[in-house]
């Protein structure tokens, strides 16, 4: 609410920054989901790259850029994949899961690579988005991004707090605790997998599509796996302890990352590695917890 | 009296262990059956197999007239027949209360597909109620109310039973398998535990079959025995002419002293 | 070990850099290059004597009791690590060893020219198969590690020691994929991204042969290998997609693998 109001107000730079920790954010809440099931996808940067696709393939092949658009198709270009890739996903848990999916994200990251179509290594430019059919002029358009993006992720973090207490919602945990149990309950947990998966997804689309508008540009190594790599350490920064967590932690991965890259660029993932080993050994529920628990004092 | 359950002619084995020859069983509706016998005669085998966590090599399992041999233990559980476990199993992460909810969100997508997404005053289907109410009724039934907010891991050995127990009851089952459902209680409190949970369970008019080691809960509770030896049943009878045969009495219950 | 190793692709890598770095010194300082290979073997040695036995002292050593997904995070979270140092340390360009894969030509079987060194590899890994077959299967070590790992509690209430028991599983299997790494350098070129790429091929060789399976990884791994060539053969942009696709194939008739261990009874 603050940032939509006092919005305008920031510098274009810091405008960037708040609207990709949504748009990661959003990925990183989809991570939350599955993690709550015991589940780590390690290729997660598959659905967030198809999202941006999406979006800039509607704009380069449609000539469409209106922005609830282009997150629409990203978030259906995402769950159409996630609901194919599903059948054969939700079958596996722990490590094979997490490998699988990142074998999946490589493989759309070749495929991209060796397509001129959509140019190959360098990527393409996206349109400027347009809001309900009209163009903001220059100095508005970040400002119209951000106020979209943060509706849009609003909307969808309530919808996931409404999620976790529904039936499925509740099954995640069940799933990771004792899956034997579930199944002895009348529930299949693969297709209660496979749902939760689409979810994440479509999640992940969305935010590829924000993230593509806001950068301007799309390239594969939005699927690589290191791009990958950023979306499990935000989560794993984050914590699983509420919707919000997830954009926290993208917006202080943000800031962290533009300071520690503009240091030392060769060592970024050595600095990632790092700190997600501090984070998973000294603060298991992510840095969100720190900040719950002095609330409750 | 109606066939709810038949097991005809199964045979199960592991390698070299034959842990279910040839064993065939009638189940009437509304009974009260107790299944008895050593450790490794193949009584928790005859309840896998029916559950569908284990397929018999040969042989069929029929409920209601329709053949359950082949489906996954959840189509069974949907069905109708729920079990509880030797070793409970539980969501030993979560607290009590959310167990239930667990069980009951369960019930709730297993009514349709949207279920999954209900909302937290959905009544749950078989009691009219949300679940929150049907929560509360079931814990209290099964006296856990005190328990409901405490892990499921730090539970004392009986009522960890109970939860596992009141866990089947969720789906409204209308057979009932109770793995040794008194074993870790103590002796003075198997009597009434045992009461509690036909009494629970009977209330709903569920056929019950369980496995106990107790004769004396076998006597008092059970309307019917079926005695296991090394993978066949060697007595099918009610209690009073069950623990009496000769076979019986050589192979599980023991002799009297002299 | 039941811990799930993202960092073994690390230490396939870790082998090849340094089999890549020694060797070149050696063949650059004018060494005999038969002995080469002798020199493969000591800098994947080298290289996981130094690394392995830190990580599971500093590290693993107190994850053990953790949560699954912990340790996959752990191990994922040393992985970028290892990657980064490997940066450091040798650079982003491509090394090349030819030498000791040129060094011994080929031969011609049913008119095709077949590399000579290759045979080393294959029998490299029977070796390495076959070895650890008879080590867990046949030697009291062995049987004590099997033991070890159904069940640490248990053999810590015996008397064996279960953490110099680790520590040594965990070295071992490093130098495995090490020696994988030093004795693959010479036929491809060293970049970074041979990790990544070794670790997502491997986990689809223990998919499709089961895991736990030793006979199963040496099956997983013929077919994993024949699918890739005819793959490249014929239709070389399908190759990473055909890989996973056979997996799936095996999976759909055979879920856990196509030689899986029989699992103790749960319920």
């Amino acid at each position: 609410m603050v940032l939509l109001i006092g919005g305008p107000w920031l510098p274009q730079w810091a405008m960037f920054i708040v609207t990709i920790a949504f748009a990661k954010g959003l990925v990183a809440l989809g991570l939350m989901l599955l993690l709550r099931a015991g589940l780590v996808s390690f290729g997660q940067a598959l659905y967030y790259c198809l999202g941006a696709y999406a979006a800039g393939a509607l704009g380069r092949f449609f000539g469409v850029s209106d922005i609830f658009a282009q997150m629409l198709a990203g978030a259906a270009a995402a769950g159409v994949a996630a609901f194919i890739l599903g059948f054969l996903l939700a079958k596996y848990r722990g490590i094979f899961f997490g490998l699988l999916s990142l074998a999946l994200s490589m493989i759309l990251y070749g495929l991209l690579v060796k397509n001129e179509a959509l140019g190959s290594t360098d990527g393409f430019n996206i349109l400027p988005s347009t809001l309900f059919g009209m163009r903001p002029g220059p100095g508005w358009v970040r400002y119209a991004v951000l106020a979209s993006a943060g509706v849009v992720a609003l909307l969808l973090a309530l919808a996931v707090h409404r999620y976790l207490n529904t039936p499925l919602g509740r099954l995640a945990p069940a799933i990771k605790d004792n899956e034997i149990r579930v199944e002895y309950m009348g529930a299949s947990a693969r297709h209660a997998v496979h749902v939760m998966y689409v979810i994440a997804a479509v999640l992940a689309g969305v935010g590829g599509a924000l993230a593509a508008t806001t950068v301007g540009h799309i390239d594969p190594e939005m699927a690589f796996w290191t791009t990958s790599g950023e979306f499990i350490f935000i989560t794993i920064l984050a914590g699983t302890g509420s919707v919000v967590a997830p954009f926290a932690g993208a917006l202080l991965y943000g800031v962290i990352h533009t300071t520690a890259y503009d240091l030392s660029p060769n060592t970024w993932q050595l600095s990632l590695g790092a700190a997600l080993l501090l984070i998973i050994v000294f603060l298991p529920e992510g840095l969100w917890s720190l900040f719950a628990q002095r609330r409750w004092r | 009296m109606a066939l709810i359950l038949q097991a005809k002619n199964l045979n199960k084995a592991f390698g070299a262990v034959t842990a279910a020859k040839d064993v065939s069983a009638a189940i009437e509706q509304d009974s009260v059956v107790g299944l008895i016998g050593t450790n490794g005669a193949g009584k928790t085998t005859f309840i896998n197999m029916i559950t569908g966590y284990l397929k018999p090599d040969t042989g069929a399992i029929e409920y209601e007239g329709r053949d359950i041999t082949r489906l996954p233990p959840r189509d069974i559980t949907r069905l109708g027949i729920c079990r509880s476990f030797q070793i409970p199993q539980l969501y030993s992460s979560l607290s009590v209360l959310d167990n239930m909810h667990i069980g009951l969100g369960i019930v709730l997508r297993n009514a349709g597909l949207g279920g999954y997404f209900a909302r937290p005053g959905a009544l749950v289907p078989g009691f009219g109620k949300p679940a929150e109410e049907v929560a509360e009724h079931l814990l209290a039934r099964f006296g856990l109310a005190d328990y409901r907010s405490r892990n499921a891991q730090v539970l004392p050995g009986g009522v960890r039973k109970l939860l596992d127990i009141a866990l089947t009851m969720v789906a409204k089952p209308r057979v009932l398998l109770l793995d040794e459902p008194t074993s870790g209680v103590s002796a003075q409190e198997k009597f009434g535990i045992m009461q509690m949970v036909l009494d629970a369970v009977r209330a709903e008019g569920a056929t019950v079959l369980f496995v106990e080691h107790d004769m004396e809960v076998v006597s008092r509770f059970a309307q019917r025995v079926l005695a296991f030896y090394d993978g066949r049943i060697i007595a099918d009878a009610p209690p009073a002419v069950a623990l009496q045969d000769p076979e019986v009495k050589r192979h599980v219950v023991g002799r009297a002293r002299a | 070990m039941k811990i799930v190793n993202v960092t073994h692709g690390s230490f396939y890598a870790l082998g090849a850099y340094a089999a890549a770095s020694l060797t070149g010194a050696w063949l650059a300082r004018g060494y005999p290059p038969m002995l080469s290979y002798a020199v493969l073997f000591v800098a994947a040695l080298g290289v996981t004597l130094l690394v392995a036995p830190l990580i599971e002292r500093a590290i693993l050593r107190f994850m053990y009791a953790k949560d699954e997904v912990v340790i996959l995070l752990i191990t994922y979270a040393l992985f970028l690590i290892l990657e980064d140092v490997i940066k450091l340390v040798w650079g982003v360009n491509p090394y090349f060893i030819a030498q000791p894969y040129a060094l011994l030509g080929s031969f011609t079987v049913a008119g095709l020219a077949y590399p000579t060194y290759n045979l080393i590899l294959v029998a490299l890994a029977l070796l390495a198969g076959l070895g650890l077959t008879w080590l867990l299967h046949s030697t009291r070590v062995g049987k004590l590690l099997l033991a070890v790992i159904h069940d640490p509690e248990i053999s810590r209430a015996m008397g064996i020691d279960v953490n110099r028991y680790y520590l040594v599983t965990f070295t071992f299997g490093s130098l495995l994929a090490a020696l994988a790494g030093a004795f693959t350098a010479p036929t491809v070129s060293v970049v970074p991204g041979l990790g990544v790429e070794i670790i997502v091929l491997s986990f689809a060789v223990v998919v499709i042969g089961g895991l736990g399976s030793l006979p199963g990884a040496a099956l997983g791994a013929v077919i994993v290998g024949m699918v890739r060539s005819l793959s490249v053969h014929y239709m070389p942009q399908v190759e990473l997609f055909v890989i996973y696709f056979v997996m799936a194939m095996v999976l759909a008739f055979r879920p856990r693998g196509l030689f899986s261990l029989a699992e103790p009874r749960k319920i």
